[in-house]
């Protein structure tokens, strides 16, 4: 006889066709909800949530991909025709997945503190707007004064040469920012690389002259996108018309491309890390961050290793940046303040340092709480300003709630208090490392 | 050499008069002749015509004429980061991380003392006919108080997020730190916006800070300085004293300094380690939050985030003078704020007007990089017996 507990319906879970099963009745669930109700959060979460559960649980490897690939392509798009804003979410979603990748490659892998890690991600994005909008005409310019029928120096489609170049330039930058700081350790690297991402925001911000690069506070604007041909949107009609309700226009469709882009860059981003993880590279990134000099003494090159693991980890800001430039239309420094940076890092502290699945769900939890949870109690918390309603105890009438209390302005104390409780008491994250699994094992047994 | 602890060394105030004096001379001259011999090259070329052309006068008299005020705002800012570094300086040097946090424990400081100048204002006991003695009074209060709260918020700060992490690998207190420095900054908006609905204070205009006192007469031009700034030089200094007596030359100080070199060693003396290291953090805190009112003072609006470039900058002012060294962090805060307002003041001179003021954030940035490129121990860190 055995006890029904929280950890017994769990095992059970894991155990014949009820994995399958579970799958399959949260996916479905999740798609039907989402379907009846697209303006539902909740629902939405529980769509999201089912990837969770398929990775989770104990199914077949064939049965996780096609559903997987199930859930990416078929449903999402449909969901995200029917509301824009998901799409938009799940678009957040993967660029700050493919940012928390990149740094966990520098910060879990080879134990290298960045705190301006964004730059990087400034670095691609303003490579593509620069020269994918009218901004090489407008150098000669003052920010506002330019007229308004310059050319565009690009077509559109030179974009996907400049996710390669984005690539290139920001490993390049990653490396020239590594070469004079590598020698330091590591709570001066932390402070050298946040004063670095101040640097390029401030350039940013002011490198409107002499010359007008950036436009300064303002940003460039519009920046082009690829074009989508006709015959995908005609394609696209045909076949999902039915099941989305109406014809979906161009502009909606726009943002399937680029999520369907954005799916592409991060699996592409994930093969390179998991192959990465357990190569001669990632064993040496290992050593280096668990013991410099033992890892010199093995013959392990420490500075080229080290500025493998900064160039790695800033081409995939970069592609990511030059992804979300041309989705926007749009940059402007205020993207790539420090607390992006910050927010990146507690992505990655809160999933597992280290941890590729477990980056992945701190990128995704932050994102939903961030874009989610907290404008939904800001949302909330307006509505109950405008009601009569009154806390009954201490005669307080929402109504003089101050309007700067606004929890979707307050992410610095959401991301603070996910690094403090994260270091305290689980500094491995939610999803440990296997590496580092194995490291905490023998080091409990070693002290025994 | 056994000197009793008990009597009043009075050397021990002198040297750091003399340390800060040095360094003030040193700075100055340097950099004055530095502009100087700029101004004398680039006097007969388009800089010197743009000069003219601009500002009616030649760039040499331009240079001399605006000289003196740089180096009194310069040394007025050099004090401001100096106390701000020691608290940094004196964390690194018994914990070896950095504290991210303190640019925060400022921020609360700077906000305690206003609120406090606003209250006493609300209650009409500042401002208008009070008289002037009063006004200072009112003034070391708020600084008092700001100290204060800004030194508990320090303590409690490491009891509760950098304590429990003592022995962890060291990116984790650092990470934790960045966390405190995040959470708190935001909790501080929360506070002043849910309060009165804006999240920046602006301080009282009260007593005679504002005025200007004329010090001499160069060629028709009047070289004065502000009230205030020298009360934040004053300040700053009686701080800089204190606290070089606190740790040379009293019994804590030199608990402080044995903890600094040796942790188990000096637990094994029987000094109390966390007890230690709780007063560093009250003493760092305390300096960091009256840094915070002087501040204040100064530069009149404060919001949450004003604690990030100082912090920074007064950490750049410690790494310069060498990390964990408090001789270091006064020369360097020095040095840090005299290169900025010089390059506040002339870099939009010197290239045309293409890179101004705007930049002199970048530029501390560049020479925390250059030191720590170059020389990575810092101006003074070899010194390791003043470490504390």
């Amino acid at each position: 006889m055995s006890r029904i507990s929280l950890s017994n319906l769990l095992q059970m879970a894991q155990q014949g066709r009820w994995p399958y099963i579970l799958t399959l009745a949260h996916v479905l669930l999740g798609a039907l909800l989402v379907y009846i109700s697209p303006r539902s959060n909740i629902a939405f979460l529980l769509l999201i949530s089912s990837l969770g559960t398929l990775y989770v649980l104990k199914t077949d490897n064939r049965f996780k991909i096609v559903l997987g690939l199930f859930i990416a392509l078929v449903v999402m798009p449909i969901v995200g025709v029917r509301n824009i804003f998901y799409l938009e979410i799940i678009f957040q979603i993967s660029v700050f997945v493919a940012l928390a990748l990149g740094l966990n490659i520098v910060v879990g892998f080879a134990g290298l503190l960045n705190l301006g890690y964004v730059a990087f991600y400034a670095v691609g994005a303003y490579l593509w707007a620069f020269f994918g909008s009218q901004q090489y005409y407008v150098l000669p310019f003052a920010p506002g004064t330019q007229p308004t029928d310059l050319p565009f120096l690009l077509p559109g489609d030179a974009f996907y040469l400049f996710l390669l170049l984005a690539i290139i330039v920001a490993a390049i930058t990653g490396i020239l920012l590594g070469l004079p700081v590598l020698r330091l350790r590591g709570d001066y690297l932390a402070i050298v690389t946040l004063g670095f991402g101040e640097v390029i925001r401030q350039l940013a911000n002011n490198l409107d002259k002499p010359l007008n690069f950036t436009n300064g506070p303002q940003g460039i604007t519009p920046i082009q996108r690829p074009t989508l041909p006709q015959f995908a949107v005609d394609a696209f009609n045909k076949v999902f018309q039915d099941i989305v309700g109406r014809p979906v226009e161009t502009a909606t469709l726009y943002n399937v491309m680029f999520y369907l882009l954005a799916l592409i860059v991060i699996l592409v981003i994930i093969i390179v890390t998991i192959r990465l993880e357990d190569s001669k590279i990632g064993r040496a990134w290992t050593a280096i961050r668990e013991d410099e000099t033992a890892a010199v003494a093995m013959g392990v090159p420490l500075v080229r290793l080290k500025l493998t693991a900064f160039a790695v980890g800033a081409s995939f800001a970069g592609v990511m940046g030059a992804l979300m430039a041309a989705s926007r239309t749009f940059v402007s420094p205020e993207s790539f303040s420090f607390m992006q940076s910050i927010g990146v890092l507690s992505m990655v502290i809160l999933g597992g340092v280290g941890s590729i699945p477990g980056v992945i769900l701190g990128a995704a939890t932050v994102t939903i709480l961030n874009l989610q949870v907290l404008q939904g109690l800001s949302l909330y918390l307006s509505q109950l300003r405008q009601s009569d309603a009154v806390i009954p105890i201490i005669n307080f009438a929402w109504r003089d709630l101050s309007t700067q209390l606004d929890p979707a302005k307050y992410q610095r104390l959401l991301f603070g208090i996910i690094l403090i409780i994260m270091m305290i008491f689980r500094p491995a994250g939610i999803i440990p490392a296997q590496r580092r699994q194995r490291e905490l094992a023998s080091e409990t047994s070693d002290d025994k | 050499m056994q000197r009793s602890l008990r009597t009043f060394q009075i050397e021990e105030v002198l040297r750091p008069l003399g340390q800060m004096l040095v360094f003030s001379l040193a700075s100055s001259i340097i950099l004055s002749l530095f502009v100087i011999l700029l101004a004398f090259l680039f006097q007969n070329t388009a800089i010197g015509a743009d000069v003219t052309r601009r500002f009616g006068v030649s760039l040499m008299n331009y240079t001399l004429l605006n000289l003196p005020q740089v180096l009194m705002d310069g040394l007025t800012l050099g004090f401001v980061y100096a106390a701000i570094a020691l608290g940094y300086t004196m964390v690194y040097g018994v914990l070896e991380f950095i504290n991210f946090a303190h640019s925060e424990i400022f921020a609360i400081g700077a906000f305690v003392g206003v609120e406090l100048l606003i209250a006493f204002q609300a209650y009409g006991l500042i401002g208008g006919q009070n008289s002037l003695l009063s006004a200072y009074w009112w003034l070391l209060i708020a600084l008092l108080a700001g100290m204060l709260v800004a030194g508990t918020m320090a303590v409690l700060v490491e009891r509760i997020a950098y304590r429990p992490l003592r022995g962890a690998p060291r990116l984790v207190p650092l990470i934790s730190a960045i966390g405190v420095s995040f959470f708190l900054q935001d909790a501080i908006r929360l506070i002043e916006s849910v309060t009165t609905g804006q999240f920046h204070r602006i301080m009282p205009t009260f007593g005679n800070f504002d005025n200007r006192i004329p010090l001499f007469t160069i060629g028709g031009n009047t070289v004065d300085i502000q009230i205030k700034s020298l009360i934040v030089m004053v300040a700053a200094i009686i701080m800089l004293v204190g606290l070089n007596y606190l740790v040379n030359a009293t019994k804590v100080g030199k608990a402080i300094r044995a903890v600094a070199q040796d942790r188990p060693t000096a637990s094994l003396m029987g000094i109390d380690v966390n007890r230690i290291i709780s007063m560093t953090f009250l003493i760092g805190g305390t300096l960091g939050g009256a840094a915070g009112v002087l501040y204040a003072l100064k530069f009149t609006r404060i919001d949450p985030f004003v604690g990030f470039f100082p912090g920074l900058k007064a950490f750049t002012a410690a790494v310069l003078g060498g990390i964990g060294n408090l001789t270091g962090a006064l020369l360097g805060g020095i040095v840090l704020g005299m290169l900025e307002t010089f390059a506040g003041t002339y870099m939009s001179i010197f290239t045309m007007g293409v890179a101004g003021a705007e930049y002199k954030d970048i530029f501390a940035f560049g020479i925390l990089i250059l030191v720590l490129i170059f020389r990575p121990q810092g101006l003074m860190g070899e010194n390791v017996s003043q470490k504390a």
